[in-house]
């Protein structure tokens, strides 16, 4: 037995010479290392996961469907015959209704974004690795959209486009991809003048290829962040324009919408009315706390 | 200094321009003709020739364009559809509201906002901190068209210490701040508007504030024999122009984001304005308020600026 050992032991050192002397993680390791050791981001992260499969799965667990009208049903409190949490002003299931309004509003939250990262984030890269006046072009433009308060400029674009699920939409995408340019402009700027560019220009790369091989590596993480950022944003908005009837249009559920139509009705079924709200609220602090998490963990300062 | 002032204003000149011309394309983006959606539904055939040669729409578009930013900056808006009057008149009336709310929400939002960050700021990870950045979460998350209803619920339908909507008995005209029979309509409205500008800018202030310690002036201040209440001093001047910015913008949201939290309250400012005009379909309307709204805030964008090379000198010559 010590014979296998002493023939083992060159071999392991061997090993470990291979290897660098202190075990450095790979950037990927010690970002889930980091989100490993951190309960509070994985609860949110799982809270946000079962909000999403609890709307995906809404035709399969929601009890009634979600149009059926009840003329006596209407406007009763939480636990009324089967409906643990009561029926809106038409008489229909209020679980039901909050569980199919999670797919509009969180669609609604999510697809602008998507669309406002890839817009903006192209037209970053561009601004900042052409430089010059494609920059300026570009920039400045942005600047005009950012002389408006966010909020203003999404109810000003979707109220003159006349409301509607997809003008929402629109609307919010527009108002996204300013600031989604300028985080990659800046990510872009910084790359630009760091010495591997420089160095992978004199050997001969092409500006696509050092774009894909050098400059997005180091733009994604910031865009990918502050797109994680604008989820909570984007819901937030989104059901503020159908709450102004500039979003989603009845009978469609969709939390903003339900808020505004049952606001009428709070001197009869106060809890059930604030309902739609505290659903909207919970997933914007989840989404939030999660976005927290990962800038956290994947260490990007903006 | 005066060649900074200077260069700063002559660079909001284009961004107002560019203001201008989004707002101008906003007839455009409305559905169907353009004509269709300034003029009433009932108009005579008279009537439309004479608007459609008042708004120039026989002529091409920059010649419109400049129709229209003449008659803007003579401060004509046009008429609304919906009330026959000047949108000019409506707009400064209903400003004026959004003043008064806002008189009272940004001096309460953003005093106790940079006091919390301050604090956070100022102990990192302590007990203070945790609180502090797990309340600006909420602040930050709030859907405050939500919030509105629930404090409407709590105290004007369950305890009814508070009305719930609207602007006093005695209308936008008599308001008199002093009155608490007025005065306590602006509580639940103010309360309300206030709370994501605090969450937001605790965040900041305590993100700058706790980097600013790092820094190694601090260390040197620290050396020198400085108290701890003078290098907090000097730490938080430092962090002041980051968080002036922040509150820049934040005074944009009261302005611009007021709409839904008016709408909720019925408050008559701007927002309310807005949102019947969106209602409504009164598009010189919708256009007029939007166009005011974010020329007010490129002014405070200015101003804030102005300001912040005031505090840092290091901005002039950036």
């Amino acid at each position: 037995m010590p014979d296998t050992l002493a023939i083992d032991e060159p071999l392991g050192s061997f090993d470990e010479q291979a290897a660098p002397a202190t075990r450095v993680r790979g950037y990927w390791q010690s970002v889930f290392y980091r989100l490993r050791h951190d309960p509070v981001t994985l609860f949110f992260a799982a809270m946000v996961l079962s909000i999403v499969l609890a709307a995906i799965c809404a035709p399969l667990i929601a009890p009634f469907d979600p149009y059926r009208e009840s003329i006596v049903g209407r406007l009763k409190p939480f636990g009324w015959r089967d409906h643990a949490l009561g029926t809106d002003e038409l008489g229909r299931d209020m679980l039901t209704r909050l569980l199919y309004g999670g797919r509009v509003s969180l669609l609604m939250g999510v697809v602008p974004v998507v669309v406002a990262s890839l817009i903006g984030g192209m037209l970053g890269v561009l601004a900042g690795f052409v430089g010059g006046r494609v920059n300026t072009a570009i920039m400045r433009t942005m600047d005009v959209f950012y002389a408006f308060p966010s909020v203003l400029l999404a109810v000003a674009i979707a109220g003159a486009m006349g409301g509607g699920m997809v003008n929402g939409m629109l609307a919010l995408t527009l108002v996204f991809i300013p600031p989604m340019c300028r985080v990659a402009e800046t990510a872009t700027t910084q790359v630009r003048a760091l010495d591997f560019i420089e160095a992978a220009r004199a050997s001969g790369a092409g500006a696509l290829t050092i774009i894909r091989y050098h400059v997005l590596g180091n733009v994604l993480g910031p865009v990918f962040i502050y797109a994680s950022s604008l989820v909570s944003v984007s819901i937030l908005l989104a059901s503020g324009l159908s709450f102004l009837g500039l979003g989603v249009r009845p009978p469609l559920p969709d939390w903003g919408l339900m808020l505004s139509t049952l606001r009428q009705s709070i001197y009869v079924v106060p809890l059930v009315c604030a309902l739609p709200g505290v659903a909207i609220f919970i997933t914007s602090i989840c989404c939030n706390l999660v976005s927290d998490g990962l800038r956290a963990a994947m260490d990007v300062r903006m | 200094m005066g060649g900074y002032i200077l260069r700063r204003m002559l660079y909001a000149i284009p961004i107002a321009f560019g203001v201008s011309v989004v707002c101008f394309s906003l007839v455009y983006l409305a559905p169907g003709d353009p004509l269709q959606t300034v003029l009433p539904p009932d108009a005579t055939a008279e009537t439309i020739e004479i608007v459609k040669r008042a708004y120039g729409f026989d002529k091409p578009l920059p010649v419109q364009f400049l129709i229209w930013l003449g008659r803007v900056l003579t401060g004509d808006f046009g008429m609304s559809i919906a009330t026959k009057r000047p949108v000019f008149l409506e707009v400064t009336g209903a400003l004026a509201n959004t003043g008064t709310l806002a008189l009272f929400a940004v001096p309460i939002a953003f005093s106790i906002g940079y006091a919390m960050g301050a604090l956070a700021g100022s102990f990192p990870g302590r007990w203070i901190d945790r609180v502090v950045t797990g309340t600006a979460v909420f602040g930050v998350s709030l859907p405050n068209y939500w919030l509105g209803i629930v404090l409407v619920i709590v105290f004007a339908v369950e305890w009814m210490v508070l009305p719930a909507t609207g602007m006093g008995p005695s209308g936008s005209d008599e308001f008199r701040i002093l009155r608490w029979s007025d005065a306590k309509f602006l509580v639940l409205p103010v309360v309300t508007l206030s709370m994501i500008p605090i969450g937001i800018l605790s965040r900041t202030t305590r993100a700058a504030v706790a980097e600013v310690r790092n820094q190694d002036f601090v260390q040197t201040l620290r050396a020198k024999g400085l108290s701890e209440w003078a290098v907090t001093r000097h730490v938080l001047k430092n962090s002041l122009p980051q968080v002036m910015a922040v509150m820049g913008l934040q005074f944009g949201y009261l302005l611009g984001g007021s709409i839904l939290v008016e709408t909720v309250f019925t408050w008559p400012g701007s927002g309310f304005l807005l949102s019947k005009a969106i209602i409504n379909r009164d598009v010189p309307v919708l256009q007029g308020t939007i166009l005011t709204l974010s020329m007010v805030f490129v002014a405070t964008n200015l101003i804030v600026d102005l300001l912040q090379s005031l505090v840092d000198p290091r901005i002039r010559r950036g």
